[in-house]
Order: structure tokens, then sequence, then C-alpha cells
């Protein structure tokens, strides 16, 4: 096939299988794009998405650029861009024309109720693969539980903390001896 | 022109809102308000059917003020307007961290920004817990610390990691499995 139309079909996929912010879409992507196609790797997913919150626009959006470009340049992050957005269009202007009270439905809500279940254990079955590679030592989990800790209970803004977090990974690499092994 | 007037706004909203898809937000309110073209009310609903379709919170919302200000040319402008800025800023950001990937500098800052976006990442999960496993508005609501505990929710959860981790399913398959398990036990009651 087509490697841009492999590109687009792969990230439809992503899209219409993302339910909720861009978080959301790390269990697919890792999924998708890194277990079954192998195009790149769980670091770069985890790169490109920390990048992706400090830049303007969609996080969802601005990842799946960065893959398709580190995939095949500008053309494929156009492919990827195209793809993630594509389930959006159908979905919501079909319900937009003729469903825009469906949300009511009781049937709808118990189903989504379900779901929203279901992205939680994914999202902290991402979580559990994606920790491997980002905390590797005491500086890296320090890092880790400052940034949740902020996140979760203060307003700071998650570029800010991305951004300290790069500052302080600047000032300390190589510092410390990663778990059960040799300095990086 | 409305057309030329929704490229232009949706684009600058993707240029200036950072942090995702909510931070569209003030922005739609703000143009809502100078345009009239959706009121508040609308985007209230425009939020509710986002949310809970499939596909970014951020691209959902542009689609569908695109389509309600100017049908369906409306809402393939909207979101294409959104998404070129990204394009352009990703295209120069990725042409920079290619040339750059194995310099210790880069490195170093990957080194610090990983541990960052696990933590913001298990911070976005603590909120979906609260909201989709415990049901923290409707205990804000009685502040009954029964309503906190959903044996449905839990079980659901508790056997979908256990499955996961046994069978390593497609997440279709979990997030559908998941559907038909809320909707045949009632999952929105209380």
């Amino acid at each position: 096939m087509n490697i841009y139309l492999d590109l687009f079909l792969t990230f439809a996929r992503v899209g219409g299988l993302t339910f909720g912010g861009g978080y959301a879409m790390l269990p697919i992507l890792q999924r998708e794009v890194v277990e079954k196609r192998k195009w790149v790797s769980e670091a770069d997913v985890m790169d490109y998405y920390a990048i992706s919150q400090c830049l303007p626009g969609i996080i969802a959006v601005n990842t799946s650029l960065f893959i398709g470009n580190k995939i095949k340049g500008v053309k494929g992050s156009v492919a990827t861009v195209l793809g993630v957005v594509f389930p959006s269009l159908v979905i919501i202007m079909i319900l937009a024309a003729f469903l825009s009270n469906f949300t009511d439905v009781p049937m709808v809500k118990h189903a989504f109720a379900g779901i929203h279940v279901c992205v939680f254990v994914l999202i902290v079955n991402a979580i559990w693969k994606l920790r491997k590679g980002a905390i590797i030592d005491y500086v890296t989990l320090g890092l880790f539980m400052a940034v949740f800790a902020m996140s979760a209970f203060t307003n700071v803004s998650p570029i800010l903390l991305v951004v300290a977090s790069a500052f302080i990974g600047v000032a300390l690499y190589g510092r410390t001896r990663p778990f059960g092994g040799k300095k990086p | 022109m409305i057309y030329w007037q929704l490229f232009y706004e949706f684009f600058l909203i993707g240029l200036f809102a950072i942090g995702g898809g909510m931070a569209t937000l003030p922005f739609l309110r703000d143009l809502g308000e100078r345009t009239g073209w959706f009121t508040p009310a609308q985007l209230i609903d425009m939020i509710a059917v986002s949310e809970s379709t499939p596909g970014p919170i951020g691209i959902n919302m542009a689609t569908y003020v695109g389509y309600t200000t100017a049908g369906i040319p409306g809402s393939v402008l909207a979101t294409m307007a959104e998404i070129l800025p990204s394009l352009l800023i990703v295209t120069v950001i990725a042409k920079v961290l290619e040339t750059y990937r194995d310099s210790r500098l880069v490195q170093s800052i990957f080194y610090g920004i990983r541990p960052a976006s696990v933590g913001l990442i298990t911070s976005a999960a603590l909120s979906i817990f609260l909201i989709a496993i415990l049901q923290i508005d409707v205990y804000h609501a009685t502040l009954q610390v029964i309503d906190l505990i959903r044996p449905k929710r839990i079980l659901l959860a508790v056997a979908l990691f256990f499955a996961i981790r046994k069978w390593k399913p497609h997440p279709v398959l979990t997030i559908a499995i998941a559907a038909v398990v809320g909707a045949v036990f009632r999952f929105a009651d209380p």
C-alpha cells in the first residue's frame, strides 16, 4: 500500500478511537504506531507528546504531525494530521446535522459511562509502559512526582512544568546513576 | 465573506491556544460573543458532544463550530485553519530536532521532559479516575462518602485491567466491550 495512504488510514484509526483529550490517544498510538508498525519508538512518542504540550495548537494534532514528519517528512505529517481529524469531521457533521441532542439518549449515556471507565484503564496501562523509558534514576523519579503533584493539586500551567523540567534535565543530566546500572 | 472570516478566526485560535483542545474554549467563547455565530448555550452543547464522540476534543469543537456557522464547508474550513499553524510550527521544530537529535543538550532536555510528560499523563489519569470511576461530581452534590463507591464501575475497571494484562486485546475491542457493559448494566445510573 502507498505509505501516505497507510499513514492516513492508521491515523484515522487513532483519531476514531481517541475518546477525550490528547492523552487518550497514547494507548492507541502505542498499539498501532509503535508495536504493530514499529514506525517510531515509544521514547519518540513520549518526546513528541511532551513537546506538543508546549506548542500552540491541539496536542493530538501536534503529536500526529511530529510522528508523520519523523516517518515521511512534511508530506507524511500532512497525511497523519488529515487522518487524525478525518473521523471527527465525519462524525461531528453527521451528529450536528441529524442528532444534535444524541447525548441526552439514556442508552448513549450508559455506554459512554462504560467507555470512560475503559479510557481510564487504558491510560493507566499506557503510563505503566511509558514509565520504563522515562523514570530511570532518582532525578527522573523526583521530577515525575513533582510534576504529577503540581499538575494534580495546583493550577501551575503544564507548559511551565515541561519547560522547568527541561532546564532541570539539562542541569542534572548524567550526574546520577540509573537504577541498577551505570551513568548514561 | 464568512468563509474567509471563519478561516482567519480559526487560524488565530490554532496559533494562540496553547495547552490542547480545552485551551481553545476561551477563544471560542470570545468568538461567539463577538460574531453572534453561536450562543453560549450552543457552545455548551458542542462541548458535551465533542467530549463524548471519538476524536480530539479541540478538533471536534472546531468542526462543530464551523458546521454551526457555515455548514459542511464551514466545518472543513475551521478544522483545516486550526491545524495549519501547527503544521508550520511542527515542521520547523521537527527539522531542528532532527539536526540536533544526538547532541548532549537535546538528550538532556528529553531526559528532563520525559518524566514530566508521564507526570502530566498521570495527573490526567487521576482526574479521569475522579470523574469516571468515583463520580466526584455526584459526591460534591450530596457529600455522602458512600456515593464515592461505584461497584459496577470499579468492577469493570478491575476486570478490564487484568484482561488487558493477560490477553493484550486491541484498545478498540476493550472500548466496545466497555460500551456494551455500560449500556447493559446502566452505568449512568448512580
